[in-house]
């Protein structure tokens, strides 16, 4: 594999870079593979990775309908984070982080780690409360957590509304600088083109048709480009989850939600964090191109559109403009929806199944993009040791028989309703 | 937008209802015996297919009514309505 870096660029500035290699082959289906992947978005990719990289297995297929990064890895707002209150959660998402640090150097692809910090802002004295606690249980995990008084909140993000008869006052805000943004594309395509020079094949426009189960185990996958040999398979498709579980005669407590997002015309700089509105459910920030990226509440109802209505859009975008009011003077450039695997408690599955050879990696509600690293890392290592990780051992598939709940919203299991 | 016919009302947008999930599933009946599985069935598992899904919607700007709408979750064609009482 080529390796990128400034010699190569000047080199291959000599011949007007037409002779840059392939990031990633297109090879047809082999008879038999170790594990084949389900779903070539970041998460499929990164576990394809961490199999080669960390348990030497890269007779391996990833296999997606589409084409890799076409799916929710491509249409996030690229939020990264690790502000959670209950340990699963919290030390999941910061080993995370600690991969998010070293990812474009691990993967000689700059995925453009910005870790500018994000503020969720508190609007009453009650929602301070629940933020000193939850900063509190941050900091006794390791995780960076900041407390600010709405004095502290207006020297970051002085462009919020800090007027005194505003509906929804700034009392404050609880921030992890550490927090950040990162290239959505790129994570996809690093992790592909490491996976691939490792071995892995990257099979696009192949739909899985069926599986070929026997006794309780996993004997190979039926594709729309033949069928494959397999003992192991790793399900990775997010939204899609329950339309591939129906073919298992599985149901899986997930529910498939609509999710916009939608960036404005580019503008000058002028936030350099990521913000959330506390009365409501909006985030925003700001790309390097300059256009504010922004999202908010799911669309309402199960959908497996890919876009979305204007009353939602409407709706999140009301919250934005009384977060910041200058908002309202921005045209829209883009909107764009996605498909969310919403879990009965808002927290993901990474596990084995009643099925041998079969792993389930779903349920990430609209926090998949940040978990990539973790979800793949730990994906990997359950699939190679047919074992979960102490890192995914709360991600459970059982814990709704169990009563492990990981409920950190409180949302019970309408998490739609948020 | 959506544009659903309340049985009771007729047809209004969208804005005037709040969703309620999948109306195929039923309670357990009362004071029978049922297995824990079945019970966390009825709590955590709900249809979420591609296609023909039924579901309760709730005119909670309107007559405040619950009832069952059957509609396509990939085109969002709504092809029936019917009270909550009512099977489609």
């Amino acid at each position: 594999m080529q390796k990128y870096s400034i010699f190569n660029l000047i080199k291959n500035a000599f011949s007007n870079h037409q002779n840059w290699d392939l990031a990633w082959k297109d090879p047809t289906p082999k008879k038999e593979y170790d594990v084949v992947i389900i779903g070539g978005g970041g998460h499929g990719l990164a576990t394809a990775y961490y199999l080669a990289k960390e348990h030497n297995i890269t007779n391996v297929a990833i296999i997606e309908k589409g084409w890799i990064g076409g799916g929710n890895v491509g249409r996030n707002t690229t939020i990264i984070r690790s502000n959670y209150m209950y340990d699963d959660n919290a030390l999941f998402s910061e080993f995370g982080m600690d991969l998010w640090r070293r990812m474009s150097q691990d993967l000689n692809y700059n995925v453009m780690f910005s870790p500018r910090g994000i503020i969720n802002l508190a609007h009453s004295d009650a929602q301070m409360n629940v933020f000193t606690r939850r900063g509190n249980s941050m900091r006794l995990n390791g995780i960076d957590a900041v407390l600010l008084n709405r004095e502290e909140v207006k020297e970051i993000i002085p462009m919020a509304d800090f007027s005194e008869n505003v509906r929804f006052p700034i009392f404050g805000g609880l921030m992890q600088p550490s927090a950040g943004t990162a290239r959505h594309d790129a994570v996809a395509w690093g992790y592909a083109r490491q996976a691939d020079s490792m071995g892995v094949d990257i099979i696009q426009n192949c739909e899985v048709t069926g599986f070929d189960i026997s006794s309780g185990k996993i004997n190979g996958v039926r594709t729309s480009r033949g069928d494959i040999k397999v003992k192991k398979i790793g399900l990775c498709v997010a939204g899609s989850t329950n339309i591939l579980a129906e073919k298992l005669n599985m149901t899986i407590p997930v529910e498939t939600h609509l999710l916009q997002a939608c960036v404005s015309e580019p503008v000058k700089p002028v936030l350099d964090r990521v913000v959330t509105f506390g009365a409501g459910h909006f985030y925003i920030s700001q790309s390097d191109k300059g256009e504010m990226v922004m999202g908010g509440d799911l669309d309402g109802y199960n959908s497996y559109a890919q876009r979305g209505n204007l009353p939602t859009l409407q709706h999140v975008l009301t919250e934005g403009i009384a977060m910041m009011p200058f908002l309202s003077k921005l045209k829209m450039l883009r909107t764009w929806g996605g498909i969310m695997d919403m879990s009965m408690d808002g927290s993901p599955i990474i596990d084995k199944t009643h099925i041998e050879g079969l792993y389930l990696n779903c349920g990430w509600c609209y926090g998949g993009f940040k978990a990539t690293p973790a979800s793949g890392w730990t994906f990997a290592h359950t699939i190679a040791q047919d074992r979960v990780h102490k890192l995914n051992a709360g991600y459970s598939l059982n814990r709704f028989n169990t009563g492990h709940l990981l409920d950190e919203k409180g949302l019970g299991t309408k998490t739609w309703i948020s | 937008m959506l544009h659903i016919k309340c049985p009771h009302c007729g047809m209004r947008s969208q804005n005037e209802f709040a969703y309620g999930g999948d109306a195929s599933i039923k309670r357990p009946e009362l004071n029978k015996e049922i297995s824990d599985l079945d019970w966390d069935n009825f709590v955590y598992l709900r249809k979420s297919l591609r296609g023909k899904h039924l579901e309760l919607w709730h005119h909670i700007s309107g007559c405040r009514q619950w009832f069952k709408v059957q509609r396509d979750t990939s085109t969002h064609e709504i092809f029936k309505t019917v009270k909550a009482n009512e099977d489609i």
